[in-house]
């Protein structure tokens, strides 16, 4: 009934991975920065009030793996001007929301008339259309390539059912190229803990850059607090050995050829292209976008959206909170102008934020 | 299949039409039945509790329970924890242009079948028909009197150092339930909604324990993480909670894990935590655990010195982090 008995929660066994840790960091003997690149981590090292048992000498950093955090405005506002074209339902992950733009969010939206319909899924997305013939209905197509293999099968199967009111706003993110784009812009990081679920579709071949060109430590790690010290114990490891190499510590869900059906299935609809990260900028290669054969399920090219420049909520820091570059209590606006009920950024609305982890279950005490 | 028109809130034939041939086939206490502009009621012999709460759930039935069920349980609950033994409860209805009647019947049958369960009686209501996008479905609102016997004071500001916190029985089954409803979420877990009368709990710890026992508090909206954050603030104590004696039930830690929601943090409409003086914890504990809706009842933690009214949570793996309040709307998140 209790957490007594799982596997993962074992405290005498969290004890001795922390002893081990701090043995590691203080042969290191100096400061160690590493990031868990997935918004899952950040909440999860937050919930088991993991940093609490670290070595004194290593930070625990976000970094840019929340689909919802890395969403610039101008992308937001595009979604909106979606939302708000009459007969429109917007179907959106909750996370969604309450995400603003320029000066608006989903939420705002839905409360001045739009229709915006909570989903699950992008097969929920799908039903909508089913259900709603009248209507246009469009899936705002955030998340990483967890998400994207789902969203290419809706639009597989929205053609094979000639569903012709059913869209995709595209809004999807490539973690391997932001991994580059955060190393080529000098990080201080010393290695990464790689996301779990993202590995288990894309395996581990697209970060040897990380560990082969820029020689920094990788570890793939899984989302409970033991899985994740575990990670952390291989990356001080490997730091120590001054041998960085991507390993994999989840085994239990990731295979190092990862998942080519799912990676087949989005490779069919989407093509990599050059897309705009919060904070960061363009970043070549690191989004989705439709192929050619496909722009019939593109919103953008349906609804003809130019999105426009917005530019980031003046004070806000969430840009540099998911750069590594700062914690959450760094900004001016953290708790005080910025609480999950009136988020000015996105980290703080996002449930896997790395502003909301830290308002949800406290700075480390 | 028959609906609610407008005509069943015109105040005339319709209504009363309404009112005799659906709600007093399900509601058949005598004091309603008199159909008089009040209850006459008995004198009560004691302290008054009175409490009122509006019921707006979506959907309106869930497993495990209905809005009308959740209904004359929270009303009860918020008598119960006060110490009281609730007796007589009031129904407002806010019923839609369109709303099947069988649905309504349905509603009115689980109410009844609850405040029988419950011992208490609904002795006085009202019906208003809103026109069709004016609301979802229906609304409830209930309001409870139960009568507090002598020698039960339950307060926060009662809560001292050294006193133990118990919860009565697994978290979050509500919340889990109805989040997978609204949004057809299709976990085959089997969970229901914990929603319960309790007091009978209640009533069975304040028979032995009653100058024990500091505070009571039904664990609804904002779940443990809620209540104990309005303890701690009243009181002005730190309270230490452990996490792995918080009772959670795999199926709903699991099905939490996917959702990325937190299990202490969500809707419970059958659980409520109480504190007790230490001395005390395991008599009240055994008590509890012989009831029918107290049998996972555990002693999850412990009232610290500490005076900033903070709630600290002891997790699973031996660190420690801030149990917050909740806020903002509990939604699955993106992946």
């Amino acid at each position: 009934m209790t957490g007594s008995g799982h596997i993962f929660e074992d405290s005498a066994l969290a004890l001795k991975m922390a002893e081990r840790a701090h043995l590691l960091a203080g042969r290191i003997g100096r400061p160690v920065s590493l990031m868990e690149v997935c918004g899952t981590h950040t909440m999860s090292i937050a919930r088991a009030g993991l940093r609490r048992l670290l070595p004194r000498n290593m930070k625990l950093l976000s970094g840019p793996g929340c689909p919802v955090c890395v969403t610039p405005p101008g992308v937001i506002d595009g979604i909106l001007s979606v939302a708000r074209t009459p007969g429109v339902i917007i179907t959106a992950f909750g996370d969604m929301l309450k995400v603003r733009g320029a000066c608006a969010s989903l939420e705002d939206c839905r409360r001045s008339g739009a229709q915006v319909q909570i989903i699950y899924s992008a097969q929920d997305a799908l039903e909508t259309a089913r259900q709603n013939p009248r209507n246009r209905v469009v899936f705002a197509g955030a998340g990483f390539e967890t998400t994207t293999p789902s969203a290419a099968l809706a639009v597989m199967q929205a053609r094979d059912e000639k569903l012709e009111n059913f869209s995709v706003y595209p809004a999807f993110k490539l973690v391997p190229p932001a991994l580059r784009a955060l190393l080529e812009n000098k990080t201080e990081l010393d290695g990464f803990l790689l996301p779990g679920h993202v590995s288990s579709v894309i395996g581990l071949a697209p970060y040897s850059f990380v560990a082969g060109e820029f020689k920094k430590p990788c570890v793939v790690a899984g989302f409970e607090a033991l899985d994740i010290l575990h990670a952390v114990n291989l990356l001080l490891e490997q730091i120590l050995a001054g041998e960085p190499k991507v390993e994999n510590a989840y085994p239990r869900a990731v295979r190092a050829q990862g998942n080519p059906e799912a990676t087949r299935v989005t490779n069919a609809v989407f093509t990599a292209a050059t897309a705009r990260w919060r904070a960061i900028g363009d970043i070549p290669l690191s989004g989705l976008a439709f192929r050619p054969d496909w722009s019939a399920f593109d919103a953008r090219t349906v609804f003809e959206i130019s999105e426009p420049d917005t530019p980031e909520p003046p004070g806000c820091l969430c840009g540099a909170v998911i750069t590594g570059r700062a914690a959450p209590s760094d900004c001016p606006l953290f708790r005080t102008a910025c609480t999950p009920a009136d988020a000015k950024g996105p980290c703080m609305v996002s449930s896997e934020g790395a502003c909301a982890a830290w308002y949800r279950y406290g700075d480390p005490l | 299949m028959k609906k609610i028109t407008m005509s069943h809130g015109s105040g005339g034939a319709g209504t009363d039409r309404l009112i005799a041939e659906t709600i007093l086939k399900h509601f058949t206490g005598p004091v309603l039945a008199r159909l008089e502009d009040s209850a006459e009621l008995p004198p009560p012999g004691g302290r008054l509790a009175f409490t009122t709460d509006s019921y707006v759930v979506s959907p309106r039935v869930f497993p495990g329970g209905d809005i009308g069920h959740i209904a004359v349980c929270g009303t009860v609950n918020d008598l119960a924890v006060k110490g009281a033994v609730p007796k007589w409860i009031s129904v407002a209805l806010i019923l839609e242009e369109g709303l099947e009647i069988e649905e309504l019947e349905n509603t009115l049958a689980s109410m009844q079948k609850t405040a029988l369960k419950a011992g208490v009686e609904i002795v006085t209501g009202d019906t208003k028909v809103v026109e069709k996008g004016k609301a979802d479905g229906m609304f409830i609102t209930a309001s409870g009197i139960g009568v507090i016997p002598d020698g039960v004071r339950l307060s926060a500001a009662g809560i001292r150092p050294g006193d133990r916190i118990i919860i009565s029985g697994p978290l979050a089954e509500h919340g889990v339930a109805v989040l997978n409803a609204r949004h057809r979420l299709g976990l085959k877990s089997g969970i229901k909604s914990d929603g319960a009368p309790l007091n009978g709990l209640t009533a069975a710890i304040l028979k032995e324990h009653a100058p024990f026992i500091r505070v009571m508090r039904d664990l609804t909206r904002g779940g443990l993480a809620g209540a104990l954050n309005e303890l701690a603030a009243a009181c002005g104590r730190d309270f230490s909670m452990e996490e792995r004696l918080i009772p959670v039930s795999d199926a709903v830690r699991a099905a939490c894990a996917i959702l990325g929601t937190d299990p202490l943090a969500m809707a419970n409409e059958g659980r409520l935590c109480l504190f007790c003086s230490a001395d005390r914890a395991e008599r009240v504990l055994a008590v509890m655990r012989d009831t029918e809706f107290g049998g996972g009842a555990a002693i999850a933690g412990t009232v610290t010195e500490g005076k900033t009214g903070r709630v600290l949570l002891a997790t699973a793996i031996g660190a420690e982090r801030i149990l917050s309040s909740p806020e903002g709307e509990v939604l699955p998140r993106i992946c």
